[in-house]
């Protein structure tokens, strides 16, 4: 679709939710002539354009596709940087000549992103700050050469922020000449407190005329280890899927190797005749590239999978690679011989029983009982934690769900006398409580109750945690009820 | 009310041993803590209520474990993880573990694996006792599952003989079938020692443990007490020996 014409033709508006309803984030040129400015509410550009359409606005794809669009604009210049939300600058240092010359190179820009169907400013000048301000405030097209000057551009051109662009206008000084015009110490006095290049004119000034380094991080394309095999003859059975299989996944740990990586996902397209695409993925616990190890957990899950007039071409690729050094075999070779390591035992634990299945827990900064632990997949690195308190004896085993119990006891806070859980009755012999725990309030709501915990022990010797939900007369409730949570060893 | 003992009780007891009399051949083959021995595979048989099957299994591969002789080529302590397997039923009946009350040096190694069916649990078991970089492995099944049979429990003590990995499978409300298990306990919970700060609270935890089957040793039966630091074991029925009363009033027991 072209600018201008089919859906483009009638006003149209991208929105975001804000606290205050839905607010315009950008709009279309027709929108734009109708009234509707970015910024706006909806509510108010409706009024003034009735016939406005809108669609979400998506602020992940955008940045998501400038990062795609730095890497295509490599073909200018050695490296790119991202200018978010809706710029790009590319480093032609040396290179406008391979375009036949600095003109060309900006006509060939402006005609392929038009090509591409996109609206662009292009500007080329000897720093950053002064491309940004030609391309954004100068002339369509604008080349720097030594010599001229940029006192002209408003001083917004400064890429200051809104804040500091206001404080300047209200000074008085609406263009960058105006700037140059006043004594620096007088400039400097007034932003001394202003830290953060955006709010401080004079380190922009500087980096536009090129007097202080202005460093950018450049975008630098990844390329994702990928295997292939064409088939010459589709191919429909099992056994001759595993030995491709097997091929692919040898490749895969020589082109990992050369790399320097081990793979942490992997994922597996069989291409079949008909144009079915057939798509497996595999997750691993830790950085792998041993062939017989991968093609082992995919071949389980191809148990499933239909070839039908066959499969004609066979893709194992790696989006998730770690570094993985080359490293040296065990001095006894004995001990790399007997069992499987730890995460090629996890790896065919998590394949075959699924990856919730395996986990360990960490310690979680809370009072809840079961909210203070929390489970994560196996090898993962745990999040640095305060150590818990020593003097909480906890027990060993905490059901899923609290079990209600009927317990009878000195009301209304006293200890537990006898409790009936699934269907006996224990005599409490031994107690100890009770071990109070609020409510988490900025968790939970206003009516959740505190719980009164109690360590208890029966008569035949067996331990449990048990607690009361609240207590008589906190007007978050009826009758306390029972509970109990854990079995202590 | 507590029976006063009759004085004859006290005649019939054996007489203390002599001091310096050497251990005869029965008695050295008793089971007891500390003994580091090559059966790797125990089972123990607990009801599905209460968790002592798990603390007993834990507690016994803890003391493996501590008097297991280091490692004089190691610079750093074992700090290998562990794998704790449960299978649905288990977990319904018996709960997750929780951190926060396993032992001080093993919480941070635990490696945990919920397994839908009883033979996925044995899979994961054996994929456990094949791992060289696990320090022991703990199977928790309840009631007698078809795949739980006598190739199973065979196929598994292979596996953790010919790996060296340990493994204690816990049965919830079980019945001990045939089984190659090299120690096969029963187990319950037995009344704990006062606290040592709160004669009231519940002190440390203490199984009534009867090894009812062992390849080595003689059967037996025990109070055993895991107090943090040792595991002890006392006789069974202490019935001639009457606790102090502390405090606490006669008839609670």
């Amino acid at each position: 679709m072209r600018a201008g014409e089919g859906e483009d033709a009638q006003p149209l508006a991208l929105i975001t939710e804000t606290a205050h309803g839905p607010r315009l984030a950008a709009v279309n040129a027709a929108a734009f002539d109708a009234g509707a400015r970015s910024g706006a509410m909806l509510a108010d550009a409706r009024a003034l354009c009735p016939e406005l359409a809108v669609r979400p606005h998506d602020p992940a794809g955008d940045l998501a596709f400038l990062e795609a669009l730095a890497l295509w604009a490599q073909r200018w210049g050695p490296w790119s940087a991202l200018d978010p939300p809706d710029g790009l600058l590319v480093d032609v240092t040396g290179a406008a000549h391979l375009f036949g010359g600095e003109a060309a190179l900006l006509d060939d820009a402006l005609r392929r992103l038009a090509a591409r169907g996109l609206a662009a400013r292009a500007a080329l000048a000897p720093t950053a700050g002064a491309a940004w301000a030609l391309a954004h405030y100068g002339p369509e097209g604008a080349i720097l050469h030594p010599g001229d000057s940029l006192d002209q551009l408003p001083v917004a051109a400064l890429r200051l922020d809104p804040a500091t662009t206001l404080v300047l206008r209200r000074l008085g000084l609406k263009r960058i000449g105006d700037l140059t015009g006043i004594a620096r110490p007088a400039l400097a006095r007034r932003f001394r407190s202003a830290r953060a290049p955006a709010a401080n004119p004079l380190v922009r000034l500087d980096q536009l005329l090129g007097r202080v380094p202005e460093p950018v991080l450049p975008v630098r394309g990844v390329e994702v280890p990928l295997v292939q095999r064409r088939l010459m003859e589709p191919i429909r059975h099992r056994p001759l899927l595993d030995r491709v299989l097997a091929d692919l996944c040898a490749d895969m740990a020589r082109l990992l190797e050369g790399l320097g990586q081990g793979g942490r996902r992997f994922e597996l397209a069989l291409w079949k005749v008909d144009g079915q695409v057939l798509r497996r993925q595999l997750e691993l616990a830790a950085a792998s590239r041993d062939a017989a190890h991968i093609a082992g957990l995919f071949g389980r899950k191809l148990d499933d999978l239909d070839a039908g007039f066959g499969i004609e071409l066979a893709r194992l690729s790696a989006p998730w690679c770690q570094p993985l050094p080359l490293s040296q075999a065990d001095l006894e070779a004995a001990a790399e011989v007997r069992g499987t390591s730890l995460a090629a035992c996890i790896d065919r634990l998590s394949v075959r029983l699924g990856p919730q299945a395996v986990r360990r827990p960490v310690p979680r900064a809370s009072h809840i009982p079961e909210r203070a632990q929390l489970w994560v997949p196996p090898l993962d690195l745990p999040a640095a934690g305060q150590e818990e308190l020593a003097f909480h004896a906890r027990p060993l085993k905490l059901l899923d769900r609290a079990e209600p119990i009927a317990v009878l006891y000195a009301s209304p806070d006293g200890l537990p006398r006898r409790f009936r859980w699934r269907g006996a009755v224990h005599e409490v012999a031994r107690a100890e409580g009770p071990e109070r725990i609020a409510p988490e309030w900025w968790r939970e709501r206003s009516t959740a109750r505190l719980r009164d915990y109690y360590r208890i022990e029966d008569g035949e010797g067996r331990r449990y945690w048990i607690y009361r939900a609240g207590i008589a007369g906190d007007g978050r409730g009826g009758t306390p009820e029972w509970f109990l949570q854990g079995l202590c060893a | 009310m507590t029976v006063p003992t009759p004085l004859s009780a006290f005649a019939r007891r054996p007489a203390l041993p002599q001091r310096r009399r050497l251990p005869s051949a029965v008695e050295a083959a008793r089971w007891r803590p500390g003994l580091a021995d090559a059966a790797l595979h125990g089972e123990v048989f607990a009801p599905a209520g209460e968790a002592s099957g798990a603390a007993l299994a834990l507690a016994l591969a803890l003391d493996r474990l501590r008097s297991a002789a280091p490692d004089p080529a190691a610079d750093v302590p074992d700090e290998r993880p562990w794998l704790w397997v449960q299978d649905a039923q288990a977990l319904r009946l018996g709960g997750r573990p929780y951190r926060p009350g396993l032992p001080r040096a093993l919480r941070h190694r635990l490696i945990h694996v919920a397994a839908a069916s009883p033979e996925e649990a044995l899979f994961a078991l054996e994929e456990g006792l094949r791992c060289r970089d696990l320090a022991f492995v703990i199977g928790e099944m309840a009631g007698d599952p078809r795949a739980l049979d006598f190739t199973a429990t065979r196929r598994l003590s292979l596996m953790a003989e010919r790996h060296g990995v340990p493994l204690w499978l816990v049965r919830l409300a079980a019945r001990p079938g045939l089984s190659s298990a090299r120690l096969r306990w029963q187990a319950r919970a037995a009344p704990s020692l006062p606290g040592p700060w709160n004669p009231q609270a519940p002190g440390h935890p203490a199984w009534l443990a009867e090894l009812f089957r062992a390849r080595a040793h003689p059967p037996g039966e025990w109070i055993l007490r895991d107090d943090g630091h040792v595991l002890a074991a006392g006789p069974a029925h202490p019935g001639d020996l009457v606790p102090p009363a502390g405090d606490r009033p006669l008839a609670a027991g």
